[in-house]
């Protein structure tokens, strides 16, 4: 199954000839025209022709429904037409209205943005081939990675200028609100869903009525975000089930044949919002979206933000990805439509799907030099990059070494031979002015002007100010851990436990996955190949010699092999820190809200003190997943009773997960039992 | 033969004999003259024994009247004329000498297949090629005793080793053999299976009833493991009707007779059992006992287990029946059910008896066209929950609507040819039908003239809020004839490349649609992935309604040129169309049994403990397994 998923070519340099600069037609033809072209797409067969309010009334009419809300009625003690009212209500607030006329709208508007935006947009023409006869075949589900606002919109944009049915888009709730915009996604094939819906029970059936009805008729290809949100750190998120299990369920049930899951990959040379986004991670508020806000926004349109590459991956049959991992007989003996909680069976089997489909949108991503430059640069001591400048010689020099082992490890690198090297990061340097520049040969990190021109500044400030810098250059960073995080952590393992036998090895290398499964996405049951991969890996680049029992150093590797354990080196750094938070006395029961601000005046101090050398231990997202993870191993616990999300620590748990990690006791399993197989 | 000239001559014979030129409809070709049926009051068992010996259908040698290597009887068959014309031969079918001009371009188009490619079949059995018996010489000594007629002719043994299915067919047509019985017995009584069965069991010689030969799963096959000589028992001479109760309406039929001679028997008397199965001209009462047979009218006159009031059956622990004949006992779990769908291998059926109507006064047929399938559907299941339906109703897919428009035999009018087209142009132009949507309905009412009248009212009613459009009467006796010919025309299509099986299940109402759906599929998507260079054709009907839910029949067939081993591949796609069913709430069989091609989903089909029940009847009545066919279990 492991390679079923990849294209054979993936490795390498990505082919330019297969993508496409779609941009490169709009500049040389009529907006207009484009956006009134003859619009003729070959929709899917099995659908009978639906509008939207025959779809809204058949959600409202299906059998799931009425028995969700005679429940609901019995338990509320209200009558069964108001709770129908009220799901009529929710359906209101959430349903989309496709139509083709603000299609063409949305079309000719976003013409306008994109080549003010992007010097091109890439798409790659196989996989809208092969998008176009999966379509007419089966009921599609897109599911895109999220970076940007800007991805919004841009697959209907491009299936639309390719004659391909546009896709109905799961979106959040809070751009429904924005006044005129909303209205205009809404028909442009938006609905909307509102964030934390809890343990709301009329408004979870709702939705996944409509999502399962629209999958079931095959009334429009789907477009979903399976991350849940965009990422701010531009790193994969750890999927949501929730939506996956909606739109996988027709296929359990046999109420459609097959399903096509499309993996989509949008990679960015330059994001649009990073500086709010690293500030977002940093505490400050992100905007409320509004119109407003979106006008004001327009002063980033100004800026260059290089090429975006929108890769289409192969179209995946669900029917096989899901065979022998789901017995559907298992539905025979209830009514279908019965609610129903999803079988242990069925969630495992979503959830394997939901990171394959995100490990498969890593890898069809592509990463661009400033990634690799953005990487090497987080490895140099933070004075070097505020005070003295980093050679600009040297950063090429590992730039390029760094590109061999990318290449090496498989990664879609978006560097063309075409160009000499040295244009190449120039560029990449030129177009990231808002992080570094160079000067006089060396390179410096921006600092934000503004701040420090009102007021000489605090300690603490000048802190959050490098932070901002350094979280940015971390999310270009983050674009390309997917690469290198399994021998990553095999590296990492070494560099701990000081061990050669691959038994140990092995042990170590599943904490590690354990710890950051929510840092970084691993496929559930797939550990003892991802530490072959792991190794493999490292026996490539010369790092280690493999043999049936022992993983031993080799001299030639120690390069690739210090790098890639300073590549983990500020996340370990950054959990160790919020371990001794935990550990501390007087923390025991705290809330996310308390959690967040106090575990970033620790790490200020800390940093300030000279202990501490990352700033990514400010990073709200890194803190987080730390709770989330140490939750998983039940070092802290949920409080039930408590309506503010509060947590209670077990402080010997953390302190010995923290002494684990710092190789100070071996580890036994936390969680989950070793692979049967090792 | 009944007489009309005698006094008695009663006007209600008179009638009967109408109502029996109707009925003969579907089945026989109308013969000049009213020799071929003909109406007589009951007579008290043995009145007339030797006529009625005469007119029976199958002989001792099957080999006179059939093919023995493929379906039905050696003057029937289709075949391409010289003019590139479809014609059915002989003279037994409605359908006999005329030529269908539209099925060679339907054969060419769905399955890519060509007339000029041929694949025929081994003309002549080579009896040299069939392996020589294994006798059990004691066994054959004390039977030849008893005076049971047996045989050990190499012919007879191979028309005994197969029933229907694709394999079966393809291997004789290309001359092949497999295990076959070593020899075959014809009992002529109930007394004559407790001799043998006490012979067998004696000299531990496996047995393995035989009825009508029509089996679809295998049944028949001798399991190639079996060291034992094996005897094939056939039932065909056990065919009387012994005797007819007119008080209780029963009959007490011996249990080798075929489906279409019961009728005819019983009609004569003015009576029927109304149980057509699809195979009634070839299969028999003690066959439909063992599989659980289930006919077209079942609506009305039920399926074999409502139709059976009292069963024999001859076992190796000795013969079972209950003490009397009432309607419903609460006596424990009912011995019938350990019986029906036994397959054979707890023992013979020997007699039945079996519940019987007065003739229906009046029949007619019907058909209703609907948009698309989905509308069929609906209007069947609200058919059904309004428990209206009529004898029989079955709804074609498109796909099998074209195929039986195919089977449109030459019409002599233009007349009748311009009426066709007008009504082509009313329902795909005038009403929007899309021609490769719409699907067809076809009824069958039986009854009293004025209630028939008034149930097809509330049917069509019914039709027409679901979009139906009534499409006449003869579209729907084609509906009928096509169930008939089905075998006949696979046949030809295994002389051009193309081979094809049918299968069936039942499923509960609300997946129908969604089973239809993806079992279509799947035949299509694993014909794809093996290799098939055509797409096949892959058709469904609904035949059957029922309370709570209905069965479904599907026929698939595909070109097989290129692919070097086909039967292989065609197995492969039953199997995933099977799976296919079982994942979507479909059950293992409605009525074609389990033999031994469906065995391996046994377990699932009815959990653990049921198999030990199972077994555990089997090890009681049969330790030895003298019953060795190996079906079910």
């Amino acid at each position: 199954m492991t390679n079923t998923y990849r294209d054979s070519g993936r490795a390498g340099l990505v082919d330019e000839r297969q993508f496409v600069d779609i941009l490169e037609e709009r500049r040389h033809s009529s907006d207009l025209g484009h956006a009134l072209r003859t619009f003729n797409p070959h929709p899917y067969q099995g659908a009978a022709p639906c509008s939207a309010a025959e779809l809204n009334k058949a959600v409202l009419e299906a059998q799931y429904l009425r028995y969700v809300t005679k429940e609901i009625a019995m338990e509320t003690g209200s009558s069964v037409e108001e709770v129908r009212k009220e799901a009529c209500g929710i359906l209101e607030e959430m349903s989309q209205n496709l139509q083709l006329g603000f299609i063409r709208l949305m079309g000719y508007t976003l013409t306008k943005v994109f080549k003010r935006l992007f010097t091109s947009i890439f798409v790659n023409m196989e996989g809208l081939n092969m998008l176009q006869q999966a379509i007419q075949e089966t009921p599609v589900i897109l599911m895109p990675n999220h970076r940007s606002y800007v991805d919004f919109l841009i697959i209907s944009y491009i299936l639309f200028t390719y004659d391909i049915p546009v896709p109905v888009i799961a979106a959040g709730i809070p751009l429904a609100g924005m006044k005129m915009v909303g209205e205009i996604l809404r028909r442009s094939g938006a609905f909307f869903i509102r964030r934390a819906i809890g343990s709301d029970k009329l408004y979870w059936a709702v939705l996944s009525e409509y999502v399962k009805a629209i999958v079931r008729k095959g009334y429009a290809p789907m477009e979903f975000y399976v991350e849940g949100l965009r990422s701010r750190t531009l790193k994969s998120l750890t999927p949501k089930l929730g939506m996956m299990h909606m739109v996988l369920e027709p296929y359990f049930k046999g109420e459609v044949f097959d399903i096509t899951l499309v993996p989509i990959s949008i990679s960015y040379d330059r994001v649009l919002e990073e500086s709010l986004l690293a500030h977002e991670l940093l505490g400050v508020p992100k905007p409320k979206e509004s119109t407003m806000g979106l006008l004001k926004a327009s002063k980033v349109l100004q800026e260059d933000y290089g090429t975006m590459h929108v890769n289409f991956g192969r179209p995946l049959s669900v029917r096989q990805l899901c065979h022998g991992k789901i017995n559907r007989c298992q539905y025979n003996l209830i009514p279908r439509d019965l609610p129903q909680k999803p079988t242990a069976e069925a969630q495992a089997c979503v959830s394997w799907l939901a990171h394959l489909m995100v490990r498969i949108q890593e890898e069809g991503s592509l990463i661009s030099p400033w990634s690799l430059m953005a990487c090497l640069l987080l490895q140099a001591p933070i004075t070097v990059l505020t005070e003295e400048g980093l050679l600009w010689q040297q950063l090429t020099e590992k730039t390029l070494w760094l590109r061999k082992l990318a290449l090496d490890y498989g990664a879609r690198l978006n560097w063309s031979g075409q160009a000499p090297d040295s244009d190449v990061m120039s560029s990449a340097v030129a177009l990231h002015c808002s992080i570094v520049h160079r000067k006089a040969g060396r390179v410096y990190l921006v600092q934000e002007e503004e701040l420090a021109r009102k007021r000489p500044i605090s300690l603490e400030e000048g802190v959050t100010r490098t932070a901002a810098a350094v979280l940015m250059l971390a999310s270009y960073r983050n674009q390309l851990l997917h690469v290198f995080v399994r021998p990553a952590l095999l590296a990492t393992a070494i560099h701990i436990t000081k061990s050669t036998q691959r038994n140990e090895l092995f042990t170590f290398f599943c904490f590690l996955q354990d710890l950051f499964s929510y840092e970084f996405i691993f496929i559930p049951d797939k550990l003892s190949q991802d530490f072959e991969e792991a190794c493999l890996l490292l026996k490539k680049c010369g790092a280690v010699h493999i043999s049936q029992q022992e993983v031993t150093l080799s001299d030639m590797g120690l390069e690739a092999l210090s790098f890639l354990q300073a590549l983990l080196q500020p996340f370990i750094d950054s959990y160790q820190v919020m371990f001794r938070y935990l550990s501390e006395e007087g923390v025991n029961v705290f809330t996310e809200k308390q959690f967040l601000p106090a575990v970033r005046n620790l790490a200020t101090k800390l940093i300030l003190s000279g202990e501490l050398h990352t700033y990514e231990a400010l990073s709200s997202d890194t803190q987080k997943n730390v709770l989330s993870a140490l939750r998983r191993l039940e070092a802290v616990t949920k409080l039930r009773a408590s309506e503010q999300n509060e947590y209670k620590v077990n402080k010997a748990a953390v302190r010995r997960t923290g002494d684990i990690l710092s190789g100070k006791i071996p580890p036994q399993m936390l969680q989950t039992t070793p692979d049967a197989r090792l | 033969m009944a007489s009309n000239s005698s006094g008695g001559s009663s006007d209600r014979q008179r009638i009967a004999q109408q109502r029996l030129r109707i009925i003969a409809g579907h089945l026989q070709r109308p013969v000049d003259g009213d020799s071929a049926i003909l109406a007589a009051e009951c007579k008290a068992q043995g009145s007339k024994p030797d006529t009625s010996r005469e007119e029976k259908t199958v002989p001792r040698r099957r080999q006179e009247i059939m093919k023995w290597n493929g379906w039905g009887y050696s003057d029937s068959r289709f075949l391409f004329n010289k003019k590139g014309q479809a014609e059915f031969t002989g003279k037994r079918y409605r359908l006999s000498g005329m030529i269908i001009p539209g099925l060679k371009d339907w054969f060419e188009c769905t399955f890519g297949a060509s007339l000029q490619h041929k694949t025929p079949a081994t003309p002549l059995l080579n009896s040299s090629a069939v392996q020589p018996p294994t006798l059990n010489e004691a066994f054959v000594e004390e039977l030849k005793s008893t005076g049971i007629p047996f045989s050990q002719d190499a012919e007879d043994r191979v028309f005994r080793a197969h029933g229907h299915c694709l394999h079966e067919i393809f291997a004789l047509r290309e001359g092949k053999f497999g295990r076959v019985p070593d020899m075959v017995v014809w009992p002529n009584c109930h007394n004559d299976v407790v001799k043998i069965v006490e012979l067998a069991s004696k000299h531990n010689v496996c047995l393995i009833p035989y009825g009508g030969g029509t089996s679809v799963s295998s049944a028949l096959e001798c399991p190639p493991e079996e060291t034992r000589s094996i005897v094939s028992l056939d039932t065909s001479q056990m065919n009387r009707i012994l005797w007819v109760d007119e008080k209780n309406l029963t009959a007490h039929v011996e249990a080798g007779i075929v489906g279409q001679d019961l009728e005819r028997l019983l009609n004569e008397s003015g009576y029927c059992t109304g149980h057509e199965p699809d195979s009634m001209e070839f299969s028999s009462l003690g066959g439909w006992v063992a599989t659980r047979a289930s006919g077209m009218k079942k609506n009305i006159y039920g399926n074999i287990e409502d139709l059976v009031v009292h069963i024999k059956m001859v076992t190796p622990q000795g013969v079972i029946e209950k003490s009397c004949q009432g309607p419903r006992m609460s006596t424990g779990p009912d011995i019938h059910h350990f019986i029906m769908g036994s397959e054979g291998t707890l023992g013979v059926v020997t007699e039945v008896t079996m519940k019987i109507r007065p003739m229906p006064e009046y029949q007619k047929y019907g058909s209703v066209v609907f948009p698309n399938f989905e509308q069929g559907v609906a209007c069947l299941r609200e058919v059904a929950r309004q428990r209206c339906a009529p004898a029989s109703i079955r709804l074609m897919d498109n796909e099998q609507f074209k195929f039986g428009h195919a089977l449109k035999p030459q019409v002599s009018s233009i007349f009748t040819s311009f009426l066709d087209g007008l009504k082509k142009f009313y329902i795909t132009k005038f009403k929007g039908f899309d021609p490769n949507r719409l699907c067809v309905a076809t009824l069958l009412f039986e009854g009293d003239r004025e209630k028939v009248l008034q149930h097809e009212k509330q049917v069509y009613d019914i039709a027409a809020k679901f979009g139906g459009l009534a499409a006449g009467e003869d579209n729907g006796q084609r509906g009928y004839m096509l169930t008939f010919v089905i075998a006949y025309l696979r046949d030809l299509g295994m002389d051009y490349y193309v081979i094809g099986e049918s299968f069936e299940t039942s499923v509960p109402w609300d997946r129908v649609l969604d089973i239809c759906r993806n079992v279509k599929a799947r035949i299509v998507r694993e014909c794809k992935e093996r290799g098939v260079q055509f797409p096949p054709l892959s058709t469904c009907r609904v035949t059957q309604t029922y309370d709570a839910g209905a069965c479904v029949y599907f026929y698939f067939a595909f070109n097989y040129r290129g692919l070097s081993d086909p039967v292989h591949v065609y197995e492969q796609v039953e199997h995933a169309a099977r799976e296919e069913i079982l994942a979507n709430g479909g059950s293992l069989s409605h009525h074609h049994g389990v033999g031994k091609l469906r065995k391996e989903w046994m377990r699932e089909t009815v959990s653990n403990v049921g198999m030990g029940m199972l077994k555990s009847v089997k090890d009681y009545v049969d330790p030895n397994n003298i019953f060795g066919n190996r079906n079910l279990l």
